[in-house]
């Protein structure tokens, strides 16, 4: 299934979640300070294992930087 | 002065320096400069996890201050509501300091944009802390919209310019009865002074610090300035005069010289 995280695509297993993706993106399984967007709505933290991935789904995988 | 605490949508603060982490690029930099600020406050970005290296979240929380997130980079009130959303689920933080830029040039707010989003955020349960204009009927507008603050610039952010229009952010301050926090444009300490000075609660600074060429120092000069100038306002300046007016009484003087006095 291919699916586009952070702009970019990654070929991810049929049923995979939001952690999956998040793991994708590089970022840590148990890190702090990360937020999904799945095809431009939150996803809670607490669903990340729950929420299964479409194919062409869209998500942004973020986490603090210097700002403001 | 733990007498004097700032309160913001109820919770106390002691310092009244907020630091922004925009700009620095070295995390060691940064931890220094969070403790010479004392800041209890420190504003944080989201990207994608490619261009954000980890740390700078744990780095605040090791500091003991608390993540104010900002939706920098968003030009409309949908854009930053999203990343409201996906900030308060990151940080578990429902504070925001609310950013809706107008020009890419200036970055300056767009003001209707920015009315707009505070309404519906407030709504959400943000507590919101509003990046404006210097302008007392909007900053009004901010407060009617419930934000927990209202934040005008004292010139554009990072231009380092400090308080272009010092009679503007008096009139804010005449103008709401929540915190007041200069944001954007100071440059050095005396410009954090002059914002207290003018009656502003509080100073947020980010560029300031993390390009002076010695960002620690500069931190602990601005937290001073801070309280220098929340001090002077308290005591109350001397009205400014045309003309001298001597310290010492002429009454007793001795005559000498027979000097005329013109």
């Amino acid at each position: 299934m291919r699916v586009i995280v952070n702009g970019r695509e990654h070929d991810l297993a049929t049923d995979a979640t939001v952690r999956d993706a998040v793991a994708a993106a590089g970022a840590g399984d148990e890190e702090r300070g990360v937020a999904v967007a799945l095809d431009g709505t939150v996803v809670r933290r607490a669903d990340w294992d729950g929420t299964r991935l479409h194919e062409a789904a869209r998500l942004e995988v973020l986490r603090a930087t210097a700002g403001g | 002065m733990p007498d004097d605490p700032l309160i913001i949508a109820g919770t106390e603060l002691r310092s009244r320096l907020l630091l922004g982490s925009g700009g620095f690029h070295r995390l060691d930099r940064f931890e220094a400069a969070l403790a010479a600020s004392g800041a209890e406050i420190v504003t944080v970005a989201l990207r994608r996890v490619e261009q954000a290296p980890g740390g700078l979240y744990e780095a605040i929380e090791r500091g003991g201050a608390r993540v104010l997130p900002n939706t920098a980079g968003c030009y409309s009130a949908r854009e930053a509501v999203q990343t409201a959303q996906l900030a308060r689920e990151a940080f578990e933080t429902s504070w925001l300091k609310l950013e809706v830029i107008g020009d890419r040039h200036t970055l300056l707010p767009d003001a209707v944009e920015l009315v707009r989003a505070a309404r519906e955020l407030v709504a959400a349960g943000f507590v919101v802390l509003p990046y404006t204009t210097d302008d007392p009927v909007l900053a009004r507008r901010l407060e009617d919209a419930g934000c927990a603050a209202v934040m005008p610039l004292g010139s554009p952010i990072g231009s380092g310019l400090g308080i272009r229009n010092p009679h503007a952010i008096a009139l804010c301050r005449e103008a709401v009865s929540v915190p007041l926090i200069l944001d954007a444009g100071i440059g050095t300490a005396s410009d954090a002074a002059l914002a207290m000075e003018l009656g502003c609660d509080a100073v947020l600074a980010a560029t300031a610090v993390s390009r002076a060429r010695d960002p620690e120092a500069m931190a602990g000069a601005l937290r001073l300035a801070v309280e220098a100038g929340r001090v002077a306002s308290r005591a109350g300046r001397i009205p400014r005069l045309h003309h001298a007016q001597a310290s010492t009484e002429d009454a007793g003087i001795p005559d000498l010289a027979d000097a005329e006095r013109p």
